[in-house]
Formats: structure tokens, C-alpha cells, sequence
């Protein structure tokens, strides 16, 4: 039985054990190693980026004068703030229509909604293809207009996501307050806008931003969706790799990561501030 | 009498299958606290929702002031409804969601802060008005809808179960001001709630609710000394009812004969049905608890208003005593008695026989 002898610890009190804390630090650890070798690497005073050579922002430099990848860059801004605008909207008002009204076939349009992130993204990108080739989508319009079809395809995939976040933050809606602003003298509209858009707030915002990121690095679809003179950002970046991995990759890829980062940070922020003190 | 601010016509409600209002006539008059007792499940708050707006009648119909309000969204009715979670809105401070419906309506901003902090003032809720709804108590913000609703000055203001979620102190001290704020605003309340002591001690009249119909309108007082049948009888207060049968009915005395407890004395005729089947109501508090042996009460006939039994349960309140008496017939009966002197409750136990009596005014005849 000594083998079973252990100080007993309090629930809180597990962390004291160095097993526990070894065992977190290992996830992290594999978590978080490539990301981080990744990163310092991107610093690396080599082209074949393999061993380290020295320090060095002359990448960074590269970057910012590689006109096709600031481009790539641009073009892949635009489609995710554009996606995450639409599907704010289309994903907020299906998260508010399945959660307030009752109608013929709702489970099934339930089901329908969810498809296109159970749909694998393969099958998407090909259906993307097939459907804008058969509608003749024009591929010669200018810029911003050319980034139709991406557009088009991020948010059929993006706004599923908004909505089951917005669905989930109204289940904990009290019809009570609706009532009571409607009570209070207040038009379907303003109930909507001064009670329950408020209340949906932080759903929305979480929803935004896993709209923004999903947008920002997809590469499935997109690549079946991008002409020539469309090309996205994780697009740009898979065509580099397969000439050779260049320290300019890593630095492209940290950069990604930082602007992911500071968005997250904000949309925390935001969502933090917005529930309690809002109002003033 | 003056003319009716709500007028309830004929209104019936069904949802689906189910009639959860059921050809309700009520009219209740300005300057009322009128109160809406009933059981859950009874139709009492779908009425409520009614008169706001929230429900439509599926037949009849309701006049609010003369006004038939069948096609007035709740927005445009001159009624204002304190939600039973109080619906206090969680993103706006005290002085915002007080001032809520101003805003909507398009007052002016300096009015809106006059009005509003009138309202807090009139809630005794000045002090907290940028006090976020989440740094409040239950009762802090009970008040916040209060004001919240009074501040538009309605005709007639809904109250769903105001209180019932609140602890019973306060609940205790909510109920007098609620009156009180009443007398002072001089708004006609409705109330809806399924708690007795809440109804008998707010309102000025109530109406019981039982399965959709009103089963009694009556004045408090009324509703306890005078109820118009067994459920109100039972629904409202304790009360021991014994079937029996109507011998005697004489403008100046009835006898009903009640096979569990003997004769039963009325001083006072019943004009029910001869020889018909009929029930006998007495509240507990209105039978004396005697030691063995003692004779009936000197208002009615030997033999009669006279009962003997066992205690077979007691309960100590503390301002009375409640006892479970078994009588001869095998049927228990109870009966309060107040605890006058602080050695009442010595004297009486369990199993101590004892002898019943009541005098011929409190025993109450119900027909149905």
C-alpha cells in the first residue's frame, strides 16, 4: 500500500503536484514549439532557413518590397472584413429567426445551416468551382469586384459559425425584457435594437472574429475560387513554399500570427467592456 | 359607480386544445387594487398578458378606458406591466432604465431626469440611479421596474406575482408598500399572484381564478368570511368543510345535519335548497378548543355546534397553536387557537381528549 500513500492534496491544490505542472508544460510545450521556432527563424540570416545563421529583419524588409505578397495580402484583408460584415448580418438574423420563431421544416433548415461546416472543405471548393463556372461568373472585373467569388464562397462558410454563436448566447435571453421595452412604449425595431442587439453583443463579436479568422487563412476553398489576379494571402504564401522555405515564409507566417493575435486581443477587450459598463 | 377603466368581455383563450381562459366577464374600476388570486396553472397571468398586449383573446373582447384594445399593440395601450423577473434591462444603469420609455416616447432630455428621478424618489430608490442593475438586490430591483412603469404615468399598472421572489421580510414590507405607493399614485393595480396573505392584505377587491373561470369576486373580508363555494372556501385561508344536510332553514336560523360532527347551528337563515345536500365551512380560528366535558356555546341549542375528539397533531407558531383533532366520527378536524398568555400552550397535548365548540354565526353554508 506505500505505493498508494500520497499526501493528500485539496481539489485547488493539484497544481502543487510537479507531475501536473511537467504534464502542462509538455502540452505547451508541443503546443506552442513550432510556432515558436517558426517565429525565431524568421529572424535567420539564411536562405535555405535551416541552420541558424544569424540575426537579421532583412526578411521583414522583403516582405513589406514583395509587391504580389502585400498584394496577396491586401486582397485577403478585404475578403475577410467583407465576409465578416455579411455574415454578421446573415449568420445574427438566422441565429434570431431559429431562436424566436416556430415554422414548417425548422429542424430541417437547422441541418441545412450547419452543412457547409460539416461539408469538408474539398467538396466545397470543387462545388465553389463547378457553381461559378456553370453561373459564367465574370473573372475580369476590377478590383474590389474581382474578389467576388471569394467573398461569395467565405461566407457560405463563415456565417454558419456566427450563428451558432449568436444561438447560443440568446438562449440565455429573458423574453421578459423584450416584452418590457415593448410595454414601455418601444416598436418591434427599437426592442430589437435597444434590448436584444445588446444582449447579443458578445456573441456577435465572437462570432466576427472567428468569421475574420476562418476568412483570413483559408486555403481550400479559396484556392478553387481565386483567378489568377486573386490570389489570397495563404495562397501567395503555399505558391513560395513550393520553391524553396525561405526565412521570408517564416517571416510572412509571423506577421499573420501577430495581426491574428492583436485582433483577438481586441475583440476580447471589446467583449469585456461591452457586458457591464456599456451603457454609459 | 364610476365607469370602468378595464372591461373584460366574454374573453375566452385557447392554446390549441387547451382553454386557459374561459369566458371571463370582469370590469374593474379607477383608483382599484384589484388582485387576481388563483392556483397555478389557472389562467390568471395569461388574463394579465391580455390586458398588456402579450396575448390576444381568442374571443371576446377587452376595453381599456372605452378604448376596445383588440387591435392595439402592447406599445400603444395605456397599461404598464411590472414583469415577474422584473425584466430590469442589465445593460442600462438605474437612471437609463427608469427613463427608458421617455426616451422612446421623444421627451425632452430634462424632463426625462425630472420625471425619472420623481420616479426613483417615489421608490425610495434615489441615491442609486448609476447603479449598474447587477450591483442590485432582488428588491432594489423590483423597484427599478416599479419605477421604470410608473414613470409613464399609466392608467392602469400590471403587476405580475410582484413579489413572490422575494424573502418573506421583505416580501412582508414590499406588500404595505405597494399599497401604499398605490393610495399615493392613485393608479388602478392589477395584480396577479397565487399567494393569499398577498391578495387579502393589498388589494382593495379580488377575484379567484380556478380553471379559467372567475370563481368569486369579492372584498377581502368578504371573500374570507362570505366565500361563494368550497374552492374558495378551501383556496383561500384553512377551513373545515363537512357535507351534510339542510334541515331547518327559517329567516332567523338553519340547522344542517352533518353525519361527521352532528347538528350544525346558523343563526341566520340560508335560503338554500330544503333537504338538499349542502356543505358547512369553519375556519379553525373560529372553533374553541374546551377541555373535556364542556357544554356548547350558550347561542345555539343543546346538542348542537358541539364536537368531541382526541389531539392527534399540534404545530407551535408561536402567535397561535394549530391542532389536528380526531373526532369520534373518525374525521380530523383543525382548529387554531391564539396563544393569549405565554403558558397557552401547556394546556394542551397530544392525545388529550378534548370537546369543540363554535358559535351559530361562524359556520358558513356553501351550495356548490
Amino acid at each position: 500500500m506505500k505505493l498508494f500513500a500520497r499526501k493528500p492534496l485539496a481539489p485547488l491544490d493539484y497544481t502543487k503536484r510537479w507531475s501536473l505542472r511537467a504534464w502542462v508544460a509538455g502540452v505547451a510545450f508541443f503546443l506552442y514549439a513550432p510556432l515558436i521556432v517558426l517565429f525565431v527563424f524568421s529572424f535567420n540570416d539564411s536562405k535555405a532557413n535551416i541552420v541558424w545563421k544569424g540575426f537579421t529583419f532583412k526578411y521583414y524588409q522583403k516582405v513589406f518590397h514583395n509587391g504580389p505578397l502585400v498584394e496577396a495580402l491586401g486582397n485577403s484583408l478585404t475578403i475577410a472584413a467583407l465576409a465578416t460584415v455579411f455574415s454578421l448580418v446573415l449568420g445574427g438574423l438566422a441565429a434570431v429567426m431559429l431562436w424566436r420563431f416556430r415554422f414548417p421544416f425548422k429542424a430541417g433548415l437547422e441541418g441545412v445551416m450547419t452543412l457547409p461546416i460539416v461539408v469538408p472543405e474539398i467538396c466545397l471548393g470543387v462545388a465553389m468551382l463547378v457553381f461559378f463556372h456553370a453561373i459564367n461568373w465574370p473573372n475580369n472585373l476590377p478590383w474590389p469586384f474581382s474578389l467576388g467569388a471569394i467573398t461569395i464562397a467565405h461566407i457560405t462558410f463563415c456565417f454558419p459559425f456566427v450563428t451558432m454563436v449568436v444561438r447560443a448566447r440568446l438562449a440565455s435571453f429573458n423574453r421578459e425584457e423584450e416584452e418590457a421595452a415593448k410595454d414601455l412604449g418601444a416598436t418591434e425595431w427599437q426592442a430589437f435594437r435597444d434590448v436584444l442587439l445588446p444582449h447579443m453583443a458578445p456573441g456577435l463579436v465572437a462570432g466576427a472574429l472567428l468569421a475574420f479568422t476562418l476568412s483570413l487563412d483559408d486555403f481550400v476553398i479559396t484556392f478553387f475560387t481565386s483567378g489568377p489576379d486573386t490570389v489570397t494571402f495563404p495562397v501567395k504564401v503555399y505558391s513560395m513554399v513550393r520553391f524553396s522555405v525561405t526565412p521570408e515564409v517564416n517571416a510572412v507566417s509571423s506577421l499573420l500570427i501577430l495581426i491574428t493575435i492583436i485582433l483577438t486581443t481586441i475583440a476580447l477587450k471589446i467583449q469585456g467592456s461591452s457586458t457591464p459598463a456599456g451603457a454609459h | 359607480m364610476t365607469a370602468p377603466i378595464i372591461q373584460i368581455r366574454n374573453v375566452t383563450k385557447r392554446f390549441g386544445t387547451m382553454v386557459a381562459v374561459d369566458n371571463v366577464s370582469l370590469d374593474i374600476v379607477p383608483g382599484e387594487f384589484f388582485v387576481m388570486l388563483g392556483p397555478s396553472g389557472c389562467g390568471k397571468t395569461t388574463l394579465l398578458r391580455m390586458i398588456a398586449g402579450f396575448e390576444l383573446p381568442s374571443e371576446g373582447q377587452i376595453l381599456i378606458d372605452g378604448q376596445d384594445m383588440s387591435n392595439v399593440p402592447p406599445n400603444k395601450r395605456p397599461v404598464n406591466m411590472v414583469f415577474q423577473s422584473y425584466a430590469v434591462f442589465p445593460h442600462m444603469n438605474v437612471i437609463r432604465n427608469v427613463g427608458y420609455g421617455l426616451r422612446i416616447a421623444g421627451v425632452s432630455a430634462s424632463e426625462i431626469s425630472e420625471r425619472a428621478n420623481e420616479a426613483l424618489a417615489l421608490v425610495k430608490l434615489d441615491g442609486l440611479a448609476d447603479r449598474m442593475p447587477d450591483q442590485l438586490s432582488g428588491g432594489q430591483r423590483q423597484r427599478v421596474a416599479l419605477a421604470r412603469s410608473l414613470v409613464m404615468r399609466p392608467k392602469v399598472l400590471l403587476l405580475d406575482e410582484p413579489l413572490s421572489a422575494l424573502d418573506a421580510k421583505l416580501r412582508a414590507q414590499m406588500q404595505f408598500e405597494l399599497a401604499d405607493l398605490q393610495d399615493r399614485v392613485g393608479i388602478t393595480f392589477v395584480t396577479v399572484t397565487h399567494d393569499q396573505d398577498e391578495a387579502l392584505s393589498m388589494a382593495s377587491r379580488i377575484g379567484v381564478i380556478n380553471k379559467g373561470q372567475i370563481a368569486q369576486l369579492a372584498t377581502p373580508s368578504d371573500l374570507y368570511e362570505y366565500p361563494a363555494n368550497r374552492f374558495v372556501a378551501d383556496f383561500v385561508g384553512s377551513v373545515n368543510i363537512f357535507e351534510g344536510r339542510l334541515t331547518v332553514d327559517e329567516p332567523e336560523r338553519a340547522i344542517v345535519d352533518c353525519p361527521e360532527i352532528g347538528p350544525v347551528y346558523l343563526n341566520h337563515g340560508v335560503t338554500g335548497p330544503h333537504d338538499a345536500a349542502v356543505w358547512v365551512a369553519i375556519r379553525p380560528e373560529k372553533i374553541s378548543l374546551c377541555k373535556p366535558g364542556a357544554v356548547g356555546t350558550v347561542d345555539a341549542p343543546d346538542g348542537h355546534n358541539i364536537g368531541h375528539g382526541t389531539i392527534v397533531g399540534m404545530s407551535y407558531l408561536g402567535d397561535c397553536t394549530l391542532f389536528e383533532v380526531k373526532l369520534t366520527s373518525g374525521r380530523m378536524i383543525r382548529v387554531s387557537r391564539s396563544n393569549i398568555s405565554r403558558f397557552d400552550q401547556d394546556d394542551f397535548n397530544w392525545d388529550d381528549p378534548v370537546t369543540l365548540t363554535w358559535h351559530g354565526s361562524s359556520p358558513v353554508v356553501l351550495l356548490a
